[in-house]
């Protein structure tokens, strides 16, 4: 069992700047994040996309914000707990004991949850029996790529997981590329070499084609695809994998007992604190009257949450507000005081 | 102001009106219309205000920008006629436009 004061759900900008905080006031804290990184949407979504109000920061991408909010965690000893997602939240006295789904147990007064609009869980075909086949002859990730050799794979997607795989693959299988229409979104040189496989007749691709059914008893034997103009095609293929990227869903935190609406976690405005004592919600998961869902606002939120874990966490200690600049202690936090 | 009818999966039929300059997902969002998540608020970067538009008005309204087709590739059944209703602002040109809502976002 894990003791800490606070757990922090979600290692986004939001999660991040509150462990920021939560060591500045003295709390130790961990983080858990579904995602095998550290940056939440900012890394997953949009790492090349520029922003432009993070106050004091006139431009930055969402992986330099995301470099500079690490950067400024260097000082603490921060535990990441990645690719773990929470699944489980229990009261036990004075303490929420909260279990993930690599089954690590945590013990902890203040759980705050940055978890952005939920976590991160990859996009389905839509046809029902694809379900199925799920883990077995139908993937949306690549574990063991041995599996492979030697079958026929046929690829969904466009992006760069879709593309990287067909050219990997292309190399001991038999791949089918299908995509909804001509164009890719992924790194030039990938699709440059893609279309190289293709004319080698390495890879088959086929254009603005999507899934219509699958096929099979214990395993996928062939699958349908339709064409924009309604054609179908009749496909044999052992294998089927699909790369559609990442949907958010709200997942386990919905059986929590605490009060949402409309996928978002309600929370006062003084502690950020949720329905629930001790458990507190920021960044974009949180609505309150005038809520805004910028980066800005979860720094905010953080910054406010921390002060509340305080209370719980040393409740025979009192809160003194401190600016960096002038305290002693919080220079000696921050490693530029002996 | 423009009027904007949604129909759901389930085929009801909401007709609004919404103001000038905010977007069909805002429209939908602001008036509790089921089915239109617009998880990441109308950046443009999750797909989930997917919506089919009606033949008739797609000439009409502003090209696709490049991040939009990008993004309905992870659409739940994207089609020909599909938009994120996040692109679409709301103006005079497109009053009585028609938007089905599929029957999933994700």
């Amino acid at each position: 069992m894990n003791k800490t004061d606070a757990l922090i759900i979600g290692a986004g900008p939001t999660g991040l700047f509150t462990a920021h905080q939560l060591k500045l006031i003295g709390l130790n804290c961990e983080i858990v994040d579904n995602l095998d990184k550290i940056g939440g949407q900012c890394i997953e979504l949009y790492p090349d996309k520029p922003i432009y109000d993070i106050p004091a920061v006139p431009e930055c991408t969402a992986e330099q914000l995301t470099n500079n909010l690490i950067n400024q965690l260097k000082p603490f000893n921060i535990k990441f707990h990645l690719s773990d997602r929470v699944e489980e939240v229990k009261k036990d006295n004075e303490n929420w004991i909260v279990k993930t789904s690599n089954g690590k147990i945590f013990s902890t007064p203040n759980i705050v949850i940055a978890g952005g609009v939920g976590s991160f869980e990859p996009r389905k075909f839509s046809p029902k029996e694809c379900e199925k086949f799920e883990n077995k002859s139908l993937f949306y990730m690549v574990k063991d790529k041995a599996i492979f050799d030697e079958k026929i794979v046929t690829i969904f997607g466009g992006g760069d997981s879709a593309l990287d795989w067909a050219v990997e693959l292309s190399k001991n299988s038999k791949v089918n590329l299908i995509h909804r229409r001509n164009e890719f979104r992924a790194a030039q040189s990938t699709v440059d070499k893609v279309h190289e496989l293709v004319k080698a007749g390495k890879i088959n691709l086929y254009t603005k084609y999507q899934m219509k059914s699958v096929n099979g008893s214990k395993n996928i034997e062939s699958i349908e695809i339709k064409h924009d103009n309604d054609e179908i095609k009749n496909i044999k293929t052992d294998y089927v994998l699909g790369f559609f990227g990442l949907i958010m869903q709200l997942g386990p935190i919905a059986n929590w007992g605490l009060n949402i609406n409309k996928k978002n976690i309600e929370v006062d405005t003084e502690k950020f604190e949720t329905n629930q004592k001790g458990i507190y919600a920021v960044g974009d998961i949180c609505t309150y009257p005038g809520k805004l869902k910028l980066i800005l606002s979860g720094f905010h939120e953080g910054a406010l949450a921390a002060r509340a874990c305080f209370k719980l966490a040393r409740p025979n200690e009192k809160y003194r507000f401190e600016f960096t600049t002038t305290s002693s202690n919080l220079l000696k936090r921050l490693g530029k005081k002996e | 102001m423009p009027k904007i009818t949604y129909i759901t999966h389930d085929k009801q039929s909401h007709t609004i009106e919404v103001s000038t300059g905010l977007t069909v997902m805002e429209g939908a969002v602001q008036n509790d219309i089921p089915g239109i998540d617009a998880d990441c608020g109308g950046g443009m970067a999750c797909a989930t205000c997917h919506v089919y538009v009606k033949e008739d008005w797609l000439n009409k309204l502003p090209k696709k920008e490049e991040g939009e087709e990008d993004m309905l590739d992870m659409a739940f059944e994207p089609k020909t006629n599909s938009r994120l209703s996040c692109q679409l602002i709301v103006s005079d040109e497109i009053d009585g436009i028609i938007v089905n809502i599929p029957s999933k976002q994700a």
